[in-house]
């Protein structure tokens, strides 16, 4: 089975096996996993056909927002990656329309709930919850809700380090970590009711926001302050195949290999080269999956540099100016074309390549899932919003926004607000998170070659700076001591080699020279996070740098801080001249790029084969068409054609869609966006009448 | 300044096919919408339900004139709107529901309609799984159906354009145009047109624009609400009408509801409020899915598993007897009403597109005087009709 055994971070929990079948095939899976992870377990990436064109199906956004991953589970259409096994569940694919079961029996109902709440919070991400904590402090009664299984939001799928301060945003420490120091803290407010699995679905005109809990209890909550903490969603792309099972976002993924502790994948492929793209990358190496490449359409990755370094040193092979032409395969993504770009974005002819891989992953960027805090701005709400529903930034600018919107929202409400951070203060904090890196500058390398003392391989002004506040010594400052200027060693005071500052670098990209010993062959510790496994004095690893590997050494020796339990500090000896420049150990040697036969590519992608809406199939043809003939409006265009009509209601393709109206040369106020009407998610009918569920009282 | 024959206000159920009746008949014909394209008002909020049993003659005869429209459409012009013959099925839980619907299926059959009232039993194959206890049996009228009301007004406006009708979108009429008592064209916010013959067509706006030319009209929106599921094997084929009215102390009562299963296997539904809500408010409510869900599940039980993707709300422009109000006026030359369709402008488009492009050539038949008689703004509204 494809599931994930071992993992240099994330424990393997006890999984109870049980038996289901799939169209017929008796199969063994995990019980409380959902069944599309239990379904890839198997091998199996199809789960039904689309009715329209007969297209195979699967997972796509694997958190319940789109039903591409419909399967029938005794005999009920289901979406997969929501419903959790349970033992001998009969699990068929679903080909074409489903069919309704004939279950005539009379429903017993019963009156659904309706609440009154003082401040409801939709998403308890580190938005969401960092605003619960400070409103809740103050004893602002708080329901909190959110669709997943736990607290945290995303980052609960972030097995890395977090950049900014140790003071404000718990900077060094894993995003999984973060996520359960955020939640604890406000789990311990007796004035914050928290709901898991519990879904916002839809803001009435009445003051009434509608949310299912545990999938299918429907309930009306009527607040007086909500605070739209709802996060973001993967973008898409359009291109020759985009729709094939193993073509899916980054995020998704996460989902798949963090959470369920699945392989979904065996060679991946991914594109784009923002932070999203590059974590993704680490994290499938992390799991075991081979990362094939990854692509850029810009003339550099977008992600922090110190993120890009940790899959450059594995030799993932980064190519910027790089676009994906098409995922190639009947059934299943089998490979990947990619091209080179110039400057006005167009192909050059030749530069056509494809490699073979199992999975693409599209990590093209972020859009704010906003529709809810619009909605109750036009029906009247006291209404807020945080984290990266509000704007696009890194998880340490939401714990900020997070805390600026409770404030604004204390003060609404006539609270006193001098106890509260101040809001000047917070609002520059939260800028420089929110900010663009500037690109990288060159290595700086120290001429020391004395004592023992850090290397920074931390070239790009980042706003992060832990390793200043855990030197004991405190001999570690940024320029000027701001936190978005590079790291440097003041050295006015002896390095006691303690190892800390390489420990807790969210970029892995500090290591300690230790010339005491050996002047000629001075001791050189790194970072390793790509084993469980304690490595044993004596093992071999290679070491590389910049340029490349330098040649596998022998391990003096290994330890583990108990601060930092997850990052192994391994020690070698390097001849001198090498030794300030390595910057990581690792296992494997760097491969050549695998170039493939080209043999599936046309060069004239043809745009009848390009999806737009996946959830009706519209082609990429058919929406050209009418734009050139006039259509302008959104709301006529998804009369015509159904794009955006489908279960998704346009997430995924709306914002396609306005990127093609501006390859057509549309401007923008020539455009009427599409009207938002409820439901965000489907749910089923006898929810609101409260049919009451079998074996529940 | 351009001039038209005709100046047709609204781009919607009825606007468009009038456009379209009028353009045939080489009538040069200018419709203005302030909305961005066709059909954005109310007709993408009828749910697409087109019968021609009803119980006045002249809303019958339009109807069956609809009907043959909408079946023939894809045949005579390729466009697929999505017709579906499924027929209507009015079922009867109460005596005094069958004894009304058995009164009804007789009334219509006497003006020629196919319908009959049928026998729990024949309810019961019609309607797959519809809950036995108290049925009593029901009308069903095997000619009627059901379209996409933005379907098929795409094909209308398209039809329409090719034959020389123009449209003005994002415009918004502002005056009507007079000299004296005689109609000469309007005036928007953004030019003017001239024409001898204003059509006032907009739906739930119809009143502010008889205002325009000083008439009042006893057209008051009330609105609906409405929503659709995600698609299933096809399994039901009529429009499924529940007259019965329902209590409901915490979402509120509601008279009758209806839903059907659409050509590409999505269930949309519709709930008649009781008191109804009077005004022009879209906005959707939080008590519709609650109210209409009880209601379905306890008629259908297999629905509690069907999910729901969408609701909306929309208007219903009504009259004080539930007919339409078409035809001149007796102050102003030019000004034509097509308004007042409570609910039923997407049916009845097509059939009084015709007879208004008639009316503006004179060259209304006997048939069509007849009609125009029933719908007149002069005539009794007393008599209500018996279902609407």
């Amino acid at each position: 089975m494809n599931s994930i055994n071992e993992h240099p971070i994330l424990p393997i929990p006890q999984r109870k096996q049980v038996d289901f079948t799939f169209n017929g095939t008796p199969l063994k899976g995990y019980e409380g996993i959902v069944i599309s992870s239990n379904l890839f377990l198997n091998g199996i990436k199809i789960f039904g056909h689309h009715h329209k064109d007969k297209s195979p199906q699967g997972i796509f956004c694997a958190m319940g927002q789109c039903s591409q991953c419909t399967v029938l589970v005794n005999g009920q259409p289901m979406k997969s990656c929501m419903i959790p096994l349970k033992p001998d569940m009969k699990i068929d694919s679903c080909e074409g329309y489903p069919e309704l079961p004939a279950d005539d029996s009379p429903k017993e109902l019963e009156e659904i709930q309706i609440k009154e709440v003082n401040t409801l919070i939709i998403g308890a991400g580190p938005s969401g919850l960092s605003a619960a904590k400070t409103l809740g402090e103050k004893g602002v009664e708080i329901l909190l809700i959110d669709d997943k299984d736990r607290t945290g939001g995303k980052l609960v799928l972030q097995t890395h380090k977090f950049f900014g301060s140790q003071q404000d945003v718990y900077a060094g420490k894993r995003g999984i970590d973060i996520a359960e120091i955020l939640g604890n803290q406000v789990r311990e407010l007796s004035s914050v009711t928290l709901w898991l699995n519990t879904t916002a679905v839809g803001i009435f005109s009445d003051g009434f926001v509608g949310v299912t809990k545990d999938h299918d209890q429907y309930i009306l909550i009527k607040p007086k302050h909500l605070l739209v903490a709802t996060g973001a969603r993967e973008k898409s792309l359009i291109f020759p195949g985009n729709t094939l099972p193993g073509v899916y976002g980054a995020g998704a993924f996460q989902t798949l290999v963090n959470r369920d502790l699945i392989k979904p994948a065996k060679k991946v492929f991914i594109v784009g080269g923002g932070n999203v793209g590059l974590i993704a990358g680490y994290h499938a190496i992390q799991a075991g999956i081979e990362v094939v490449g990854l692509i850029e359409a810009l003339p550099r990755c977008g992600g922090y540099s110190v993120h890009e370094e940790k899959l450059r040193r594995l030799g993932v092979p980064i190519l910027t100016r790089h676009t994906i032409i098409s995922a190639n395969g009947n059934d299943e993504v089998n490979s990947v074309t990619i091209g080179k770009i110039d400057d006005n974005w167009k192909l050059i002819e030749g530069t056509q390549r494809t490699f073979s891989c199992d999975t693409i992953l599209i990590a093209v960027g972020l859009n704010s899932v906003d529709e809810f805090y619009h909605k109750a701005k036009q029906y009247g709400y006291n209404v807020w919003i945080c984290g990266d529903a509000q704007e696009i930034a890194e998880a340490s600018a939401a714990i900020f926004t997070g805390r600026i919107e409770a404030i604004k929202m204390l003060n609404f409400m006539g609270m006193d607000i001098s106890t509260c951070d101040d809001l000047v203060v917070l609002e520059q904090k939260a800028a420089i998170m929110k900010a663009h890196p500037a690109a990288p500058t060159q290595f700086a390398c120290s001429d020391l070659e004395e004592d023992v003392f850090p290397i920074f391989h931390c070239t790009q002004e980042i706003p992060c700076n832990p390793c200043t506040t855990v030197c004991p010594q405190e001999q570690i400052h940024t320029v000027n001591d701001l936190i978005n200027q590079l790291p440097y060693f003041q050295g006015s005071k002896d390095c006691i080699g303690c190892g800390n500052c390489v420990a807790v670098c969210p970029g892995l990209a500090i290591t300690l020279v230790d010339y005491r010993r050996d002047v000629k062959n001075p001791h050189v510790t790194f970072p390793l996070e790509l084993t469980e496994n304690k490595i044993e004095r004596g093992s071999k690893v290679i070491v590389t740098s910049e340029e490349g590997d330098i040649g596998t050494y022998v391990v003096l020796f290994s330890r583990i801080l108990k601060q930092y339990p997850k990052t192994q500090l391994i020690t070698v000896q390097l001849p001198s001249n090498l030794a300030k420049h390595a910057t990581a150990v690792k296992f494997e040697p760097e491969k050549d790029i695998k170039i493939e036969e080209i043999d599936q590519y046309s060069s004239e992608p043809l745009d009848d084969d390009i999806i737009v809406c996946r959830c009706e199939r519209v082609t990429s043809a058919e929406v050209r068409k009418w734009i050139r003939k006039g259509v302008r409006d959104v709301n006529e265009l998804k009369g015509i054609t159904k794009l955006g009509m489908g279960a998704c209601q346009g997430k995924t393709c709306l914002p396609i869609l306005m990127r093609i109206f501006r390859e057509e040369g549309i401007p923008e106020e020539d455009i009427t966006g599409n009207t938002m009407r409820p439901l965000a998610m489907e749910v089923p009918l006898g929810s609101f009448a409260g049919v009451k569920k079998e074996g529940k009282k | 300044m351009s001039s038209y024959d005709v100046i047709i206000i609204g781009a919607g159920s009825v606007g468009t096919p009038t456009a379209m009746a009028l353009a045939r008949a080489g009538v040069k014909t200018l419709v203005i919408d302030k909305l961005a394209s066709v059909a954005q008002g109310d007709n993408k909020h009828a749910i697409g339900g087109i019968r021609a049993t009803h119980s006045h003659k002249s809303k019958i005869h339009v109807c069956q004139r609809s009907i043959e429209i909408f079946s023939s459409w894809e045949e005579k012009f390729g466009d697929d709107i999505y017709w579906m013959s499924g027929g209507y099925s009015f079922v009867a839980r109460t005596p005094e529901h069958e004894l009304l619907l058995r009164e009804t299926a007789a009334l219509q059959k006497s003006y020629g309609l196919n319908i009959d009232f049928v026998d729990a039993e024949k309810i019961k194959d019609l309607i797959p799984g519809i809950n036995a206890h108290g049925l009593r049996g029901g009308t069903f009228s095997p000619e009627d159906g059901n379209a996409s009301p933005l379907r098929s007004l795409h094909a209308f406006y398209d039809n329409s354009i090719e034959n020389g009708a123009e449209y003005q979108f994002k415009e918004k009429v502002t005056e009507i145009l007079m000299d004296c008592h005689r109609v000469v064209g309007v005036k928007t916010n953004k030019d003017e047109y001239l024409a001898p013959y204003v059509i006032n067509a907009a739906g739930g706006h119809a009143k502010e624009v008889a205002q325009m030319v000083g008439i009042d009209v006893p057209v008051e929106p009330d609105s609906h609400e409405a929503g659709i599921t995600e698609p299933v094997k096809y399994f039901l084929k009529p429009m499924v009408v529940d007259i019965q009215p329902a209590t409901d102390p915490i979402f509120g009562n509601s008279k009758n509801y209806y839903f059907y299963q659409n050509k590409f296997g999505r269930i949309i539904f519709c709930l008649t409020p009781s008191p109804s809500i009077k005004g022009t408010n879209r906005e959707e409510t939080s008590s519709f899915l609650p109210q209409i869900s009880k209601r379905m599940i306890d008629l259908m039980p297999r629905l509690a598993n069907i999910k729901v993707r969408r609701q909306w709300r929309g208007l219903y422009p009504m009259t004080p007897d539930g007919n339409a109000i078409i035809g001149p006026v007796r102050e102003i030359e030019g000004y034509i009403n097509a308004i007042g369709m409570c609910g039923q402008g997407f049916m009845l488009g097509p059939g009084l597109g015709e007879v208004l492009s008639r009316l503006v050539q004179e060259k209304t038949s006997n048939e069509d005087k007849e009609l125009l008689e029933e719908f007149s703004l002069y005539r009794d509204f007393g008599s209500v009709e018996k279902l609407k």
